[in-house]
Formats: structure tokens, C-alpha cells, sequence
């Protein structure tokens, strides 16, 4: 129970480290790419998938 | 406001779009609930943590079912649902619980054995998220599944499974398969609870035969098969020649191998006094190297590369354009329990089961699995439960 809490509160940080490249991205193919690899964490989060 | 910051408002709006469809579609597939009409039969629906109360409240705390004869006789176990991509063994059981009357002996139906493992599909694998059945009164849904308990209800997965008691080292994302965690443990993961909990099922009920109902990939060599624990050998091998002399279908016999740990066939029939049977009917869905992975391929099992594969004799059950369908499939599992429990009477009459209303494989496969599934929207309230 306390790995898992750790896996999803590693999933958060790797989610918002996403979020923060980009916001400081300045190339949109990165954001695009952003944008997509972060799908799959916040499903995660949100319990969804 | 500048244009790169336009463009990630943009861009932000579109994967959010793009997330919540997804994640409609995945909320909606966990979430389908499965109407099951309580047959005549039913004399009792119990909940799997009433033999475990740790799975109260859980995913897994499955719905048993209890069919209950005026004679008292054997007790049987039949499991839907180890695997639920397989989902011949889920169809069965619904026309077992729908339709069955028994006279003699107790059965014990779960259709859902890893109810979590009804819940998503194989990731990356474009599965479909639920299958219809086509009925007289419309068509009734099901969850696809996979082979798997959810990653919702089981994360993280270990570098190495490693099983219990046994301490084999096994592929490490079967420690969230149901057929890999027999004979599980109390305090374990949830498919080692889930395991646990019908182990104390099965010794509390005192079952006497235990069918864990699968399909398998047609390259796969362990298929049109009823593998055996020792204890159950001679009564699989005589079913099998009796099923091969007077049905229209042939099945062999394996022994359950020693060495293998976390296996049904081979955990319950160490762990408990049952015979464990696991039966196994063709699914060309599950084959490698199928086509498109959609709802026809699972109901109609018809797959041009897999009838190419099979001329390159890559198979170990034969297939041609008719495929293996969803019907066949049923009526074999059907068909096969029926021969089983009439050798098991006849060899021990004081643990006899005799049943009426359930169908063998031709009545099967002329009327259609649909023909056995009863209109939850006409049942009483108090016969109606979900899975």
C-alpha cells in the first residue's frame, strides 16, 4: 500500500515536471510531444487507466 | 498575450480533449455493469469475502453463486473468469447460474474470479472494450478484460514475480495473474487475497472437483484440452474418450505439470482435497498473429493469418475459414462438465451432481449462447444481480 502511494506520488512529480518543460518549452513540436506523454500519467492520477 | 503562449493554451485544450475522451470511454468500460438473472436454480448468491472477510469491500469480492439440490451429493466449483479475455468460461457460467437445475449435489458458480481483471484491457493491445451477445430479446454486454488484474487495483508490479509458497521466479507481470498466485496468501496482493479466498472456499464448501474454465491461442500447444491434477487424471482421460466417441468436438488430456507453481489445476489439487480441472477451448483473438483485434474476431473467430499460419503448420489446433466461434467454444466447456460430472456420479454416487436445463455443445451451438441468456429488464428485482 505504501509502494503504491509512492508510485503515484512519483507519477505526480514526473507529471509536473512535464507541465514545467512545457510551459518553458519554446520549440511546439516539444510541446506537442509534452502534451502527449503526459496523457498516460494524469489518466493514472485520475484512476482512469 | 504572445503567440507561443496562445499556442500552448491551444494545444493544453486539445490533449485535454483528447484525455477525456479517452478517459470517458475507459470510465465507461470499467464501470459496465453486467446483468446477471438469477435461474431457478440459484438458491443462494454469496459474496467471496464471506470465506475471507480481508476482500470485503474489494474489486474481487466476487458474487458466488449457489445452486443447491434436494439430494445431497459432490459439490462442484466452476470458475468464469481467471482470465476474462477468455471469455468462453464467463459465458458458461452465466448459462450455468441462468439455467441449471440441480436435483443432486451443491454447484458453486463465479463468474467473475478476477473481477478486476474484467475491468480493462490489455494495454497497447487495441482490445475492444466489451463484446455483445446477441439474445431473442435484444443483445446483452459484457466487459472484454484481459489477462490481467488492473494496474488500478495492483501497482506497482514487481522486477520479478516470485510465487508464493513455492519461491519459483516467475515473469513479473504475473503477479497480477490469477492463474499464476494459486494458492495465494492472506496478506499478499490482491490476486494473492483473491486466490486465498476461494482456497477457503473450496475447503469450507468442501468441494470435491474444481473447473477453472480458460481458452488459449491456437499456437499455443496446451489447447482443446482438459488439464488435470493427478488426483483428476483418470476422470479426464475417461471424459475425454467419452466426449471424443459421442460428441461432435475432440479433447485431449494434460497432466498438470509438477514443476509449474501458481496454477489452478495444480495448486488447488495440492493445497485442498478438490480435484482441479482446467479446461482449455481454442481463441484465435489471443493468437500473436491476428488481424484485426476487433469484437468479430473475438465472437466469430475467424482470422485469415491465423489460417495462414496454420498451413505453414504453426498451430496446434486446426482452423479453416469457419473459424472458432464464440458458440462452439461455450458448448465445448458445456459439454465437457456434463461428461465429467456423469463419470464422477457414476464413480462416486454418494458425491453425485445431477443437473437439468444446461445445454451440451450441438444444443449450443443450433440455438446460440444468446438463447440461454435470460431479459434482466422483465426478471424481478430480487432476481436480478451484476457483476
Amino acid at each position: 500500500m505504501i509502494v503504491t502511494l509512492l508510485y503515484y506520488v512519483l507519477t505526480a512529480f514526473i507529471a509536473v515536471l512535464i507541465i514545467w518543460n512545457l510551459v518553458k518549452s519554446k520549440k511546439w513540436q516539444d510541446e506537442i510531444l509534452y502534451i502527449i506523454i503526459l496523457i498516460p500519467f494524469l489518466l493514472r492520477l485520475l484512476r482512469l487507466k | 498575450m504572445n503567440i507561443s503562449l496562445i499556442r500552448k493554451i491551444f494545444l493544453s485544450l486539445l490533449g485535454t480533449a483528447l484525455m477525456v475522451f479517452a478517459g470517458i470511454s475507459f470510465y465507461k468500460s470499467r464501470h459496465l455493469r453486467e446483468p446477471v438473472v438469477l435461474g431457478p436454480g440459484v438458491t443462494q448468491v454469496k459474496k467471496l469475502s464471506s470465506y475471507f472477510p480481508k476482500l470485503e469491500g474489494s474489486i474481487n469480492d466476487a458474487n458466488v453463486y449457489v445452486l443447491e439440490g434436494s439430494e445431497p451429493g459432490g459439490t462442484i466449483l466452476i470458475l468464469g473468469g481467471s482470465h476474462p479475455e477468455e471469455p468462453a468460461g464467463r459465458l458458461m457460467g452465466w448459462i450455468f447460474v441462468e439455467n441449471a437445475i440441480v436435483e443432486k449435489g451443491t454447484v458453486i458458480v463465479i463468474l467473475s474470479a478476477n473481477r478486476s481483471g474484467t475491468t480493462v484491457t490489455r494495454l497497447g493491445g487495441a482490445y475492444p472494450p466489451d463484446y455483445s451477445i446477441p439474445t431473442e430479446w435484444g443483445e446483452q454486454t459484457f466487459r472484454m478484460g484481459d489477462r490481467w488484474s488492473n494496474p488500478l487495483d495492483q501497482w506497482p508490479d514487481p522486477e520479478v514475480y516470485i510465487h508464493y509458497p513455492s519461491g519459483q521466479e516467475l515473469a513479473f507481470v504475473d503477479a497480477r495473474n490469477l492463474n499464476r498466485t494459486w494458492p495465494g496468501r492472506a496478506n499478499g496482493t490482491l490476486t494473492e487475497k483473491t486466490c486465498f479466498a476461494m482456497i477457503q472456499l473450496i475447503k469450507d464448501e468442501g468441494v470435491d472437483i474444481v473447473f477453472d474454465l480458460h481458452e488459449a491461442e491456437l499456437q499455443y500447444p496446451v489447447i482443446s484440452t482438459i488439464v488435470a491434477h493427478q488426483k483428476g487424471q483418470d476422470l479426464a482421460a475417461m471424459a475425454s474418450m467419452m466426449i471424443s466417441g459421442t460428441e461432435d468436438f475432440l479433447i485431449g488430456v494434460e497432466n498438470s505439470p509438477e514443476a509449474l507453481r501458481g496454477l489452478s489445476h495444480r495448486e488447488i489439487g495440492d493445497h485442498t482435497d478438490a480435484v482441479s480441472l482446467l479446461l482449455e477451448a481454442p481463441e484465435p483473438m489471443l493468437d500473436a498473429t491476428r488481424g484485426r483485434t476487433d469484437r468479430a474476431l473475438l465472437l466469430e473467430g475467424k482470422d485469415e493469418f491465423i489460417v495462414k499460419a496454420g498451413k505453414h503448420g504453426l498451430l496446434f489446433e486446426r482452423i479453416d475459414e469457419n473459424g472458432w466461434h464464440i458458440d462452439v467454444r461455450v458448448g465445448r466447456h458445456c459439454s465437457t462438465i456434463l461428461h465429467i460430472l456423469e463419470l464422477w456420479s457414476e464413480d462416486q454416487p454418494e458425491k453425485g451432481i445431477r443437473m437439468t436445463q444446461v445445454p451440451r455443445y450441438a444444443e449450443v451451438i443450433a440455438n446460440g449462447t444468446g438463447h440461454y441468456l435470460r431479459n434482466p429488464s422483465t426478471a424481478p428485482p430480487n432476481k436480478l444481480t451484476f457483476e
